[in-house]
């Protein structure tokens, strides 16, 4: 049977991790890979790597991580932030990425999603969508989710959909770092309206957010950090809960 | 240990080469006859769509190839699908070694097929020490059919298809191996093995 996803999410900045983080096992706390492999060991289904690296020069330091997290990590594995060219993706899927998300960039010009989807395969785009709700309608967010955009989140989860993304990654930025659950109600109108697996991420607190995404929120997989960064859910525990919740999980 | 991926044009073939450096065998990518057939492995990955694939193994005459090693050979995702008779994806005629047919899951839930399944009905000694509870990775918009004299494992998504395939010397896997965690690296090491 297939399973829900368990997705811890590592953001980096000049090729090492930032938020802080709190595991004794680690030697050098901001080596990505070492954290990917620990992850991967307690049963992650799949990690996200976020590059936050603010310039372009900087942002060379991805491929030599994407390489060694590659080498060493024996699960799937996105990478995203800032992508915005077919060159920087085939950089990244060369050096062994499984998949790209891109978000900003699709906004800015949509055909970026056909394109990469006709010269990749949709296998490997995740589109990153950031929501966030003005006086009750959903409207996409950029760069980070600072920037609003009239576009409408439904209707754009539907149009890249269509023009070959793979999978969607969605953030509320209503919920994100508030701890107070995943956006249940509009991750599972995304999810039950496309035919692409929706990843939902922002505001997982404790285990039981992570049920209601999977059972109310239609999710096929869930994102989270800081929660597992800093161990207040671990994921070996959180795992054995959702299997017990009936949820199909991989142990 | 010399195992020689093919080389074509798929994607994602770093990530078996990495699986292979961890494994602890030597393995190099290669269109070359002669180390192909002289390897004591061979892996024929692969990522991508069935027609363009045939397409240029046909060119390069690597079809005729793989179809005449005698080593073990182990084709994974769109390598099992290429393996096969037929493939729906753009009416493809394939390779043959397996007289199957690759068929498009139909629309009854999401496709593609991504994420972590379960094995069943383990029947090969490249299955050793695996059991029922070994998920693996899948990523996919099509699935061989099952067939008892050929399929050693069975996964179920909206349909049952064969995860796995044997036919003599030839080895096949529908799941990403490589991107499995340990029962992935179990398949290989038992295919290293064989």
């Amino acid at each position: 049977m297939l399973t829900k996803r368990i997705i811890p999410c590592l953001d980096i900045k000049e090729g090492r991790t930032v938020k802080g983080v709190n595991f004794v096992e680690l030697r050098d706390a901001g080596d990505p890979v070492e954290l990917g492999k620990i992850y991967a060991d307690e049963g992650a289904d799949e990690l996200v790597f976020l590059d936050i690296t603010a310039t372009v020069e900087k942002r060379k330091t991805l491929v030599a991580l994407v390489t060694k997290v590659a080498k060493t990590v024996n699960i799937p594995f996105t990478v995203g932030g800032g992508i915005s060219t077919v060159d920087d993706i085939k950089a990244l899927l060369n050096a062994g990425a499984d998949k790209i998300s891109i978000n900003s960039a699709a906004v800015k010009k949509p055909g970026i999603v056909d394109e990469m989807a006709r010269e990749f395969g949709s296998q490997c785009i995740v589109v990153a969508i950031d929501t966030k709700s003005l006086d009750g309608v959903d409207f996409v967010h950029t760069h980070g989710g600072r920037k609003p955009t009239l576009i409408q989140t439904q209707k754009w989860a539907k149009e890249v959909a269509e023009r070959g993304a793979g999978e969607i990654l969605l953030t509320s930025m209503d919920h994100d770092g508030v701890k107070n659950g995943f956006a249940n109600e509009i991750t599972g109108e995304i999810s039950s309206m496309l035919s692409i697996p929706v990843i939902a991420s922002g505001g997982a607190g404790n285990m039981q957010h992570f049920k209601d995404v999977f059972n109310a929120g239609k999710a096929d997989a869930a994102l989270a950090a800081s929660i597992f960064h800093f161990k207040e859910i671990p994921i070996p525990e959180l795992k054995k809960y959702l299997q017990a919740e009936g949820i199909s999980i991989r142990l | 240990m010399e195992v020689a991926v093919i080389k074509y044009n798929a994607g994602n073939v770093q990530s078996v080469l990495y699986a292979m450096e961890r494994l602890g065998a030597n393995a190099t990518l290669t269109d070359d006859w002669e180390t192909i057939q002289k390897a004591d492995k061979v892996i024929f990955p692969g990522q991508g769509e069935a027609s363009t694939a045939m397409q240029y193994l046909k060119e390069r005459k690597l079809d005729q190839l793989i179809k005449s090693l005698e080593q073990p050979f182990f084709g994974i995702c769109l390598g099992l699908q290429l393996l096969c008779e037929f493939s729906e994806e753009y009416d493809t005629q394939c390779l043959g070694i397996f007289p199957i047919q690759v068929k498009k899951f139909p629309p009854l839930d999401k496709v593609p097929h991504i994420g972590w399944n379960n094995l069943q009905n383990l029947q090969s000694p490249l299955l050793a020490g695996l059991d029922e509870s070994a998920y693996v990775y899948y990523v996919h918009s099509y699935y061989a059919t099952v067939d008892p004299a050929f399929t050693i494992a069975t996964s179920h998504y909206i349909e049952d298809f064969s995860a796995l395939l044997q036919r003599d010397n030839y080895y096949a896997i529908q799941a990403h191996p490589e991107k499995s965690s340990l029962a992935g690296e179990k398949i290989l090491t038992n295919f290293l093995n064989l």
